[in-house]
């Protein structure tokens, strides 16, 4: 068994839908714990994701998980990874256990250690009341948790999470957090995407940022705030709250002259900027 | 550097693969529950065969034959053939939501055969069918249907009946694949629903005008309608049973190269 620190490797990972170039020569090595991949819709995070779990072919590159490589030990990858898609994989017409017990039957498990299995996961993710209740009738949040449990049936090594919490509601989202974070501390490898700073702030230990098919940073949350811009000068109104904010290039020059072009009686704040304008500022646009 | 940070796979799950027929056994599971348990189809499976029965018995028996006793004998396997028609219908709608959903991304990423979720599809269709099958009959003789058929000959019409419904489940399985959505699904099956119509189901081909009969006499219902109502008389199909044969295997081979080339390059259709 390989012992490793680089749990995903690519290596100038291109791919082209016709002639649009969706993913332009990304190079990238995935550590483990959770990565958040972060960038506005159309950035090309799903169809890395795909990629990465033999969903697409790649057109050029190269791309190994845990030193496997995608395309010539796709059955070996398949193996090693859970993936919870951007649509929900529920089935609907069945209930909780039911569609547990048949992704455990479809893993090898035998009827009885699938069923054993499914109980588990349900417990597992606060769905054992539900469990026989056809999932058609679950909550948005529920049916995210049962997919979740689908992927971790045979306990992946690599979790691939697209968009886990698009579409829920803030406790829910945060339960599910809770999960992945849990995940992650037994030791499963956790890369998710996600258009939410805040989530990727409070779940990655590091996180890149895609857009247009380019990976434009990569690193601690810390690391990119340092790293991207200087700091902001902020405007406070009457009540000492923010209401407007100048980016500089974090020189005392720059942050003089801004200072020079307010009205000598405005009161502001200098500060570091936050993760939402670093990726404004990397991406061109607003993340979310 | 090398550290030991992800962990091995739990002693719990070791890499089993699962038997070669699992996969399969488990979609047919699958697919069989989603029959039983919408309301739709079931309502297709039982009282759609019953009132076609009834309409063609009374409503157009009278009219046609005279005596509707023995239209009965004569309509009998033609409404057999529309009910597969309209049953098997379905399976392009189930295949179509698998792919339009993440079902089929799922199954993808699972060490089995991506095509045991059509074969699943296809095998309940087949078994929900001859289900109808036997309510037409049932409901036949419970109006008076008397067929003289002996062991053999039952075998044999059923068997016709089960190839049919396999060829034509297997192609509506097809096109829920390319059918841009379940909506779409099953409006392709239009021509296929609308075959019976034009050939010796429900009235002999000698009435109809020339042009129609020439359609009626080189297309599939014609000869498998001949061959289980002459099967279930008791009497040789004769000539007829060749074309009865060949047709739904011809159809059944067409279906099964398209899905082997078109399968592979399928993806699931809700990426972004
Ligand atoms: N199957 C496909 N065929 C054609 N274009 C696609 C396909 N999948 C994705 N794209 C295009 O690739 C780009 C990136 O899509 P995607 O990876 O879904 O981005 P994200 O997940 O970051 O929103 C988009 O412009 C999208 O329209
Ligand atoms: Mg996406």
């Amino acid at each position: 068994m390989t012992y490793t620190d680089e749990v995903l490797v690519l290596d100038d990972v291109t791919k082209r839908f016709g002639a649009h170039t969706v993913l332009d020569g990304v190079s990238w090595r995935i550590g483990p714990g959770i990565t958040a991949l972060l960038g506005p819709n159309g950035a090309g995070k799903t169809t890395l994701i795909r990629i990465v779990s033999t969903l697409e072919h790649l057109d050029g590159g190269r791309l190994t998980v845990l030193g496997h490589d995608v395309v010539r030990e796709r059955r070996t990858v398949q193996q090693l990874l859970g993936l919870t898609g951007q649509h929900t994989a529920v089935d609907g017409m069945l209930s909780g256990t039911e569609n547990l017990v048949m992704v455990g039957r479809l893993l090898g498990l035998s009827r009885l250690d699938a069923r054993r299995r499914a109980g588990e996961l349900l417990d597992q993710f606060d769905l054992a009341d539900a469990a026989r209740r056809r999932a058609g009738t679950y909550s948005g949040g529920m049916r995210r948790r049962l997919d979740l449990a689908m992927s971790l049936v045979r306990a992946p090594r690599v979790l691939l999470l697209d968009e886990p919490t698009t579409g829920l509601d803030p406790r829910s989202r945060r339960a599910l957090w809770e999960q992945v974070r849990r995940l992650a501390d037994d030791g499963t490898a956790v890369l998710l995407t996600t258009q939410y700073l805040e989530e990727a702030d409070a779940l990655a230990d590091r996180i890149a940022v895609l857009d247009s098919g380019r990976l434009v940073a990569e690193g601690t949350a810390a690391e990119l705030k340092a790293g991207a811009g200087g700091d902001v000068v902020e405007v406070l109104d009457e009540h000492g709250q923010p209401s407007g904010a100048l980016s500089t290039d974090g020189t005392a020059g720059h942050v003089a002259s801004v200072l020079r072009s307010l009205p000598g009686t405005a009161r502001v704040q200098v500060r570091r900027p936050t993760l939402d304008e670093v990726v404004l500022q990397l991406t061109g646009k607003d993340a979310a | 550097m090398t550290t030991v940070a992800v962990r091995e796979p739990l002693a719990t799950t070791p890499p089993v693969r699962p038997g070669v027929l699992t996969p399969f056994t488990v979609f047919v599971g699958r697919s069989l529950r989603h029959s039983l348990r919408d309301p739709e189809a079931l309502l297709m499976g039982i009282a759609l065969p019953t009132l076609l029965m009834l309409v063609f018995t009374f409503v157009f028996g009278g009219a046609i034959g005279g005596d509707s006793r023995a239209y009965i004998d004569y309509v009998t396997p033609g409404i057999i053939l529309l009910c597969a028609g309209y049953g098997a219908a379905t399976t392009a709608v189930a295949v179509s939501r698998d792919m339009t959903t993440g079902t089929i991304d799922r199954v993808r990423t699972m060490p089995v055969p991506g095509v045991a979720l059509l074969v699943g599809h296809t095998v309940a269709s087949l078994l929900r069918n001859l289900f109808s099958t036997a309510v037409v009959i049932l409901v036949g003789v419970l109006l008076g249907f008397r067929p003289a058929a002996g062991p053999v000959e039952w075998l044999a019409a059923v068997g016709l009946v089960a190839l049919w419904i396999l060829a034509i489940t297997a192609l509506f399985a097809f096109l829920g694949l390319v059918a841009g959505s379940a909506e779409a699904a099953s409006g392709y099956g239009f021509i296929l629903l609308f075959l019976p119509y034009a050939s010796s189901a429900f009235v002999p081909v000698a009435t109809m005008p020339s042009w129609l009969r020439v359609f009626a006499e080189h297309q599939p219902i014609t000869p498998l309608t001949e061959s289980i109502r002459a099967l279930l008389a008791g009497v040789s199909p004769g000539g007829d049973a060749v074309a009865a044969v060949l047709w739904p295997l011809g159809v059944l081979a067409v279906a099964l190269v398209l899905t082997a080339w078109r399968f592979p390059r399928t993806r699931s259709r809700l990426v972004h």
